[in-house]
């Protein structure tokens, strides 16, 4: 039933491959088309995968195995998870093998929507930002910049993809890295600014770093547990394998000590502190890249990630390590939140926005619990307290996917027209750019959670799980998360505001200034579309696809917790609108002389990208990258140096006996002959 | 004994002609010096009945190889050709002098100890079996075991090579100086 | 009759006189002459051993003869190059050609 499901990987790879090949040489518009039409094809068959996959009634095979289902359901109730096909790879051992398949789970069937969705509206949106930001710009070295960027878009496209559809961890940690990789491409995309270069250097160097704790972590986990494999689902030896694992004293310490070391990978995807700093710096690429890898989706990784191994985190004792996920991104959550209120670049701040929101869903993910006097794992009942967070974080991954896409395609939309990214040049938008106007409005609105806009519900349901984690630590979390609602709703508000109403920077000197103008088609069309999307996606009966154990949730909204919720948006616009509507901003500017140093220190991110400088440059450079470059240039190079310096000289030495001088070497052959018979005579 | 006569007195014709070719200090008297030692060569040929052979080594090397010398010895300037050996007693000579001693001591020595060259008896009658050209053909033309036509065929593309080789060597230098 | 032992030593006296030759000499017209000395004399080796060891074979008359067509063939290449080599550096002594090496 899913036999065409290669393609999803192939298609964008292929498109990859034709476009970065010969990209330079087609025209702009076939390259664009061919990445557009790739993307589209894909969208349409990640759309039609999910129909089959959530409504099919009747039986299939996929690799060997037969599912029953009725509405996409097993008898047991819960979706199955499909393997299209699994390939070995690398043999490592009889049991480790490294294989690169495609898998479909209710969360990587979610995924897959999340991810073409977006990305197919990049591609349509870039074709008319490329294209004005080229006219714009007129940078010589930008010439080919057009066919290059959609060549890297189909190449994170494919990565992408192929994290959420990954059979295993290895397989997943591959594409990890290869979004990566795109990433750092995208960044630096305009190569001359030597802004772009250093931040897709700072971004790539994060994350690599990163990485290593992730790479650290599958080690652990495949030593250990003898296998890459994650799923429980499909692999019906790992419950044993994990089970005599976490039973065993001695080795107790394995799984939560790898899930974390993961995590860590996670942290520096998804940008949680302190491993956030390289964030902001991306928004130096271009826009839609922005809002496409540093919005949407690569940046959920790590979400995506914890959430795979979630069934590991609360069944083999890693419950801890989940809570202090929770804390780390419940923390985050705040400071991003402040940082965002005092950020002049509406990209930086929205990159901010950003952080939070990501941090929203793994406080969400990180007051997952499981109690097995509650029940047991797989029972409806779990659904409602310890499994409502990972159902929760899914939906808000969903929801603010579609609504961070569409503010950062508005925000797009306004640099390409002011030229600018700071927050001076803009105000009093609303009257040039009637629907860039709306379509931000509405994903304010979605991303302040006013009901009835998506991120009311999803949000909701976060604060719901951490209410249901029992204890102080859940009532806390639950109570920052309601700060951090409200602050949202300031500092989106504030941009909004900022950037369309107030005064006009235009309307100053209305005979130097460009005017500004509503966008072509092509780049308002992708965000009415969004903002459709980010206007109902709050609907969809979310816990009813995806859920912790793969069982019915039905979403209901607790209207204690979302009343608390709704005032603290609300509190939060309106404090906003007092401050930042008018054409004047007394209050902010009374605000900011009043507390200077917070808001310089709220502006420089609280410092934590120069306490980094601090540690890279004095600490990890002088203490151990100093001596290790010395030990590499004096030790090891000169080893290499003595051998080439002794070669070098021996020949030199002996090499006045090539004399050229024929009778000097047949004496010495003579010589020779001679010495050797004598030598033979004295053996005999 | 008059074979070990005539050993003898081709014996000294050599060992004198040889002395004189690399002790003369005139190239010509040199080539000379090596047409008697190849004249001695073939007569220990025929010596040990070996006339194919002394024939051969007749016309090829002192009918042949000495009239290039001589031709070669023409065609390159006199002048150059004089003064050809390093000075008597000279600090190479007294070197060659030396190896040569030494070489010809080892050899000695190797004779000396080897058991076979000491005990064999040579039968009377040997020296005068008679080879006839017959048996040289068909030896050297057969593909037997004792048939030697893969090393003529051998010679035969080497000496080919050879002479296209020389062409081709003295050849190069005349297109370069016609351009 | 005749010992083996004395082709033996007028061979190897042959041969030294020729090391010497090519040794001394520094024209490298007399060096060939010189070589072509220590060839005859192991073709004396070939043919007195073949004849007075080894009465029933040819090996040793075959190896002269291929000897003296391969000497021919040696020395016709070597003057050859003998006669470039002194159109090019306009001397045919040994030392002019140690450029040789560069």
């Amino acid at each position: 039933m899913f036999d065409y499901a290669f393609l999803i990987l192939l298609l964008p790879f292929l498109s990859a491959i034709v476009l970065g090949l010969f990209g330079m040489k087609m025209p702009r518009k076939v390259a664009g088309i061919i990445g557009t039409c790739v993307v589209g094809m894909l969208f349409a068959l990640s759309l039609y995968t999910a129909y089959r996959y959530f409504f099919y009634t009747g039986e299939y095979a996929a690799m060997g195995e037969t599912f029953n289902v009725t509405d996409g359901r097993l008898a047991s109730g819960v979706y199955p998870t499909v393997t299209t096909f699994n390939l070995t790879w690398l043999k490592f051992t009889e049991l480790l093998t490294f294989n690169i398949g495609l898998r479909l789970s209710p969360i990587s069937v979610m995924m897959l929507i999340v991810i073409t969705t977006v990305s197919f509206m990049v591609h349509i949106y870039s074709f008319g930002y490329m294209a004005e930001r080229d006219e714009h710009y007129k940078f010589e070295e930008y010439e080919h910049g057009f066919q290059r960027f959609y060549a890297y878009l189909s190449l994170f496209t494919m990565s992408m993809l192929g994290l959420v559809v990954a059979t295993n961890i290895f397989q997943m940690y591959l594409f990890w890295e290869l979004v990566g990789v795109c990433s750092y491409l995208l960044i630096g995309f305009y190569y001359p600014k030597h802004t772009a270069v250093h931040a897709s250097k700072k971004a790539f160097i994060v994350t690599r770093f990163a990485d290593l704790f992730f790479l650290i972590g599958i080690l652990f986990f495949s030593f250990y547990v003898g296998t890459f494999n994650y799923d429980l689902n499909v692999n019906p030896g790992l419950v044993g394998k994990l089970t005599a694992l976490a039973a065993n004293p001695a080795l107790a310490w394995v799984l939560p000590t790898a899930l974390f070391l993961m995590f860590i990978g996670g942290a520096g995807k998804s940008a949680m502190f302190p491993l956030h700093i390289w964030l902001p710096d991306a928004m130096e690429g271009p826009t839609p890249v922005s809002a496409l890898i540093h919005a949407a989706t690569m940046v959920v990784a790590g979400v995506f990630q914890v959430a795979s191994l979630l069934p590991i985190y609360v069944q083999f004792g890693a419950q801890e390590q989940l809570h202090w996920i929770a804390w780390i991104a419940a923390f985050t959550a705040f400071y991003a939140a402040a940082v965002a209120c005092a950020q002049r670049d509406i990209k930086r701040g929205l990159a901010f926005s950003t952080i939070s929101q990501i941090a929203y869903m793994l406080v969400a993910l990180g007051v997952c619990f499981y109690d097995s006097r509650n029940g047991s794992f797989n029972s409806a009942e779990y659904l409602h307290h310890g499994g409502l967070g990972y159902m929760a974080a899914m939906f808000h991954l969903f929801t603010h996917a579609m609504f961070k896409a569409l503010l950062f395609l508005c925000s797009g939309a306004i640099i390409v027209i002011i030229g600018s990214n700071f927050k001076e040049y803009m105000g009093g938008l609303h009257k040039y750019m009637p629907i860039t106007n709306i379509c931000f409005l509405i994903g304010c609105l979605a991303i302040a959670g006013i009901p009835p806009f998506a991120g009311f519900f999803s949000k909701d349901e976060i604060i719901s799980a951490c209410n249901a984690l029992p204890g102080v630590e859940g009532q806390a979390l639950k109570w920052i998360m309601t700060i951090v609602a409200g602050m949202t709703a300031f500092y989106m508000f504030r941009l909004y505001y900022v950037i369309f109403w107030g005064s006009s920077y235009y309307e100053q000197d209305p005979e130097n200034r460009r005017r500004p103008q509503e966008v072509p088609f092509v780049m308002w069309g992708p965000l009415v579309f969004l903002a459709a999307v980010s206007v109902c996606a709050g609907w969809i009966p979310f816990g009813h696809f995806v859920s912790a154990n793969g069982l019915n949730y039905d979403i209901h909204i607790d209207w204690s917790i979302a009343t608390t919720s709704i005032i603290a948006a609300v509190i939060g616009i309106a404090l906003a609108t007092w401050m930042y509507a008018g054409k004047q901003q007394p209050v902010a500017d009374a605000l900011q002389r009043t507390f200077p140093r917070l808001h310089k220190a709220a502006l420089n991110r609280f410092y934590i990208d120069d306490a980094w400088q601090f540690f890279t440059h004095k600490i990890v450079f002088r203490c151990f990258s100093i001596p290790i470059a010395w030990f590499d240039r004096h030790v090891i190079d000169g080893t290499f140096n003595f051998m080439a310096w002794g070669t070098q000289e021996a020949g030199e030495s002996i090499r006045s006996w090539q004399s050229g001088d024929v009778r000097q070497y047949a004496v010495w052959f003579i010589t020779g002959t001679v010495a050797l018979t004598l030598v033979l005579l004295c053996l005999i | 004994m008059a074979r070990l006569i005539m050993f003898a007195v081709l014996a000294v014709v050599i060992l004198a002609s040889a002395v004189f070719c690399v002790s003369t200090k005139r190239i010509m008297r040199a080539a000379t010096a090596l047409l008697f030692v190849l004249f001695g060569v073939a007569g220990l040929y025929f010596l040990l009945d070996y006339t194919f052979l002394g024939a051969v080594q007749i016309s090829i090397y002192a009918g042949g190889i000495t009239m290039m010398y001589i031709f070669a010895i023409q065609l390159v300037s006199k002048r150059t050709l004089q003064g050809l050996s390093e000075r008597w007693l000279g600090k190479r000579t007294i070197l060659a002098a030396f190896i040569a001693l030494a070489g010809f001591a080892t050899v000695v020595v190797v004779l000396l100890k080897n058991e076979l060259i000491r005990n064999t008896v040579v039968e009377g009658d040997s020296l005068s079996r008679e080879l006839t050209m017959d048996t040289v053909g068909q030896t050297l033309m057969s593909a037997d075991k004792y048939g030697y036509v893969l090393p003529f065929e051998f010679i035969s593309v080497f000496l080919l090579a050879c002479i296209i080789g020389g062409l081709v060597i003295l050849n190069h230098k005349k297109k370069e100086e016609s351009k | 009759m005749i010992p083996v032992g004395y082709f033996f030593v007028l061979s190897g006296l042959l041969f030294f006189i020729g090391v010497f030759g090519f040794v001394t000499r520094r024209n490298l017209v007399a060096m060939l002459i010189s070589v072509e000395l220590i060839l005859n004399s192991v073709d004396i080796n070939f043919a007195a051993f073949n004849r007075l060891l080894f009465p029933d074979g040819y090996e040793g008359l075959f190896f002269t003869l291929f000897s003296i067509g391969v000497s021919a063939a040696e020395s016709a290449v070597a003057l050859a190059i003998i006669i470039n080599v002194y159109r090019h550096f306009h001397s045919d002594q040994v030392n002019s050609i140690e450029n040789m090496k560069l």
